[in-house]
């Protein structure tokens, strides 16, 4: 164990400076120190020590950006918090703590018949970022958020120990965690909802487009009819995309018997010039020809419904050392003109990348104070970080969305400007009486200038 | 009729042959039930629907892990709270297992601690503490289960020891001896019971990420506490091998390890 004695010989009190990084690899940042506590009991003492502004709870760091990050700070590593602690089948409430992944919920519950009430594009995150990110997924039109199906949160305080929030007690802490980005204390335990599902299939339906205009139409067709809908974009076209509509609900059971596939891992970063304008499209049209050509209903596995990226462990390494950004917006429905500027804008930029994926949202009331998802139409999109230049066309996108009253996720932010960030958040400083004293993150400080 | 029934209970056959063919893992006791590789194999028992019985010391934690094992599908979890280090306690230990569990057919033993080396070197006292949890208080509870699956001429002891009992390295010795002298006694309890059918199996992880590590810088890198349960549970239930490595690329790491002459070895300050 050579590594392990080597580490032996630094003196004890050298506070390890540890490079964590979020999911889009960017930015690169340095953290003082990372808590892992394994039990509850553990999480008030890291609390009382910690100085102000100095911690920031994490799940599985599957945002993208940094409001998982907290620079020259510190980190609450809720990974080992990973217990459930009780199961109603009456109800269907779960209670578990918040470091449990969604994939450890699926694995558990699936096979007896119950099923996420929302689930986000990976199962590796856990439930308390699920919540303080307020996710999304495909079924937001009939479903709304993560955040809507939670009946009760404990949290963590480092100035009022631990509070019990729900509909009777707390209400506003309670609302004001739910999509408050970590910021209002550690989650310890909550309570949700889980749904029936006859099975782990999906009657899946793929359905091509050619415009905008008739991507809008199949949402709104499918929208009482499916539960699940979302579309993959072609985002060289320009404004008037080619993609797939994918379209689902879940399946009856047919007594065939589902296998889990653990799929290859990335091994390390692809070299960037693998990743160019002509490789992309390449992928783009090949993958469009594929899924053209299957058209039409079926049924598939849940895994390959909700998660066809979590077959490729560490699928992020594919966008080379230097990491990728994020770009999701929400656009409303009325400035349909401003959603073709933006796509024009990417096509023309030539910098668009494999995953474009684009949802109408449902007009279910906001969970929490900061949730992102309001009604319109959102597209999310990887860039590859080229330095500058994927600076430059984000800030030029940046404009198309801030003058048509849209929004920018902060789950997939590592650079939005404070403007925009008050321009899609409006009422942020209302969650700023609940922010516990001792909590803080990269993000934060960023957008709001809170030090 | 009843005398016939006693000798001969129904089943018995189907009994002998599925502890010769399949193995069985259906009551456990696992010693040190909070420590981070005992969490990992607990969960996967508990999918395997198996009955647990768990040892350790606080008895919240205890009543977490209950919980979430109970709704993965362990079909019961009974708990015991007492310090495993304390050799007073083992009896009550021994005999509540007894009581409540009295056909137990798997223990597992998990705890263990380890201190900053420079530390045990400069206090006799954190020295013997390190030797009493990791060497001493694991043989004598080990005895008291040993000499009852003897008895009744079943089951399976496994125990973790460590890579770091292979061979006393400079940085490292105090928790090496520990484990090391460990896994002897292990070896000897292994012949012992070999003629009574029961199994002993010495599992030695190479650095796994946990709370016992965590100080470490680069800890990052240590082997995943999930994938050394895994490897466990599936020894456990195949009962093979005797002398488990897990990772095993950790075997044939110690192997080259121990090749190096003496010589060479004392000069090495890893």
């Amino acid at each position: 164990m050579p590594r392990q004695s080597a580490a032996r010989r630094q003196p004890a009190a050298t506070p390890a400076r540890e490079e964590i990084l979020s999911w889009g690899r960017y930015p690169k940042i340095a953290h003082c120190r990372v808590h892992k506590p394994a039990w509850n009991d553990q999480v008030p003492e890291i609390l009382n020590a910690a100085v102000p502004s100095s911690v920031l709870p994490r799940g599985l760091g599957r945002s993208y950006g940094d409001s998982c990050l907290n620079a020259d700070r510190g980190l609450i590593d809720c990974g080992r918090l990973n217990r459930i602690l009780s199961f109603d089948e009456s109800t269907g409430v779960l209670r578990c703590e918040g470091g449990v992944s969604l994939a450890d919920i699926i694995d558990v519950f699936l096979p007896k018949g119950w099923f996420l009430p929302v689930t986000p594009g990976t199962r590796f995150v856990t439930v308390g970022g699920a919540i303080a990110n307020d996710v999304h997924g495909k079924n937001h039109h009939c479903a709304g958020t993560f955040g809507a199906h939670v009946r009760q949160i404990e949290l963590h305080r480092s100035n009022d120990g631990l509070v019990i929030c729900n509909s009777e007690q707390n209400f506003d802490m309670l609302h004001a965690t739910i999509g408050g980005l970590g910021l209002t204390g550690v989650i310890a335990r909550a309570d949700f909802q889980l749904k029936r599902v006859a099975g782990p299939w999906i009657d899946a339906e793929l359905v091509p487009f050619h415009t905008l205009q008739s991507f809008l139409d199949l949402s709104r067709e499918s929208d009482g009819r499916f539960e699940y809908t979302v579309a993959w974009l072609d985002c060289f076209a320009g404004k008037n995309p080619r993609g797939i509509f994918f379209r689902g609900n879940h399946a009856a059971d047919r007594g065939k018997k589902f296998r889990p596939r653990r799929g290859p891992k990335l091994p390390f970063a692809l070299p960037e010039w693998m990743l160019n304008r002509y490789s992309v499209r390449a992928f783009n049209t090949a993958y469009y020809g594929i899924h053209a050509f299957k058209k039409g209903a079926g049924v598939i596995s849940y895994d390959t419904f909700f998660y066809p990226l979590d077959s490729i462990r560490q699928w992020n390494l594919l966008y080379g050392k230097q990491g990728f950004l994020q770009y999701q917006c929400v656009i409303p429905e009325r400035k349909l003109e401003a959603f073709e500027e933006l796509l024009e804008r990417i096509a023309h930029s030539g910098m668009g990348s494999f995953l474009g994926v684009l949802k109408q949202f449902g007009s279910a009331a906001p969970a929490g104070m900061l949730s992102f998802p309001r009604p319109g139409l959102t597209i999310a999109l990887d860039f590859a970080m080229r330095g500058e230049r994927t600076l430059k066309l984000m800030r030029s996108l940046d404009e198309v969305v801030q003058q048509s009253g849209g929004a920018l996720y902060p789950a997939k932010d590592a650079r939005m400007s404070p403007a925009l960030f008050e321009a899609s958040f409006p009422r942020w400083r209302s969650i700023v009486p609940y922010i516990d004293p001792k909590m803080s993150s990269s993000f934060w400080r960023r957008v709001t200038g809170a030090q | 009729m009843t005398i016939v029934t006693l000798a001969n209970p129904p089943g018995a056959a189907a009994t002998s042959t599925a502890a010769m063919n399949a193995p069985t893992m259906e009551k456990v006791i696992i010693l040190g039930a909070t420590s981070r590789i005992a969490l990992e194999v607990e969960r996967l028992m508990a999918c395997r629907a198996c009955e647990l019985l768990l040892v350790a010391r606080s008895p919240q934690r205890l009543a977490e892990i209950r919980a979430d094992l109970l709704v993965r599908g362990a079909r019961e979890v009974l708990t015991y709270s007492a310090d495993l280090a304390s050799i007073e306690q083992h009896a009550g230990i021994f005999a509540y297992a007894r009581r409540a569990f009295p056909t137990f057919d798997t223990v597992l033993l998990a705890y263990g601690s380890m201190h900053n080396q420079r530390d045990s070197e400069a206090s006799v006292d954190i020295l013997l503490e390190e030797l009493q949890v990791d060497f001493v208080s694991a043989a004598a509870i080990l005895t008291l289960f040993a000499s009852d699956l003897e008895r009744r001429r079943t089951g399976c002891l496994a125990a973790i020891t460590s890579v770091a009992g292979d061979r006393g390295r400079r940085s490292n010795y105090v928790y090496g001896s520990a484990k090391g002298g460990l896994s002897l006694f292990l070896q000897g309890l292994r012949s012992r019971l070999h003629p009574a059918d029961v199994r002993v199996i010495t599992i030695k992880p190479g650095p796994v990420q946990s709370p016992m590590t965590d100080r470490i810088p680069n800890a990052a890198r240590f082997a995943d506490p999930e994938q050394v349960g895994h490897d466990i549970v599936r020894t456990v239930e195949r009962r093979s091998p005797d002398v488990l490595y897990t990772p095993g690329v950790w075997r044939y790491i110690m192997t080259a390890v121990q090749l190096i002459p003496e010589t060479i070895f004392k000069r090495l300050s890893f």
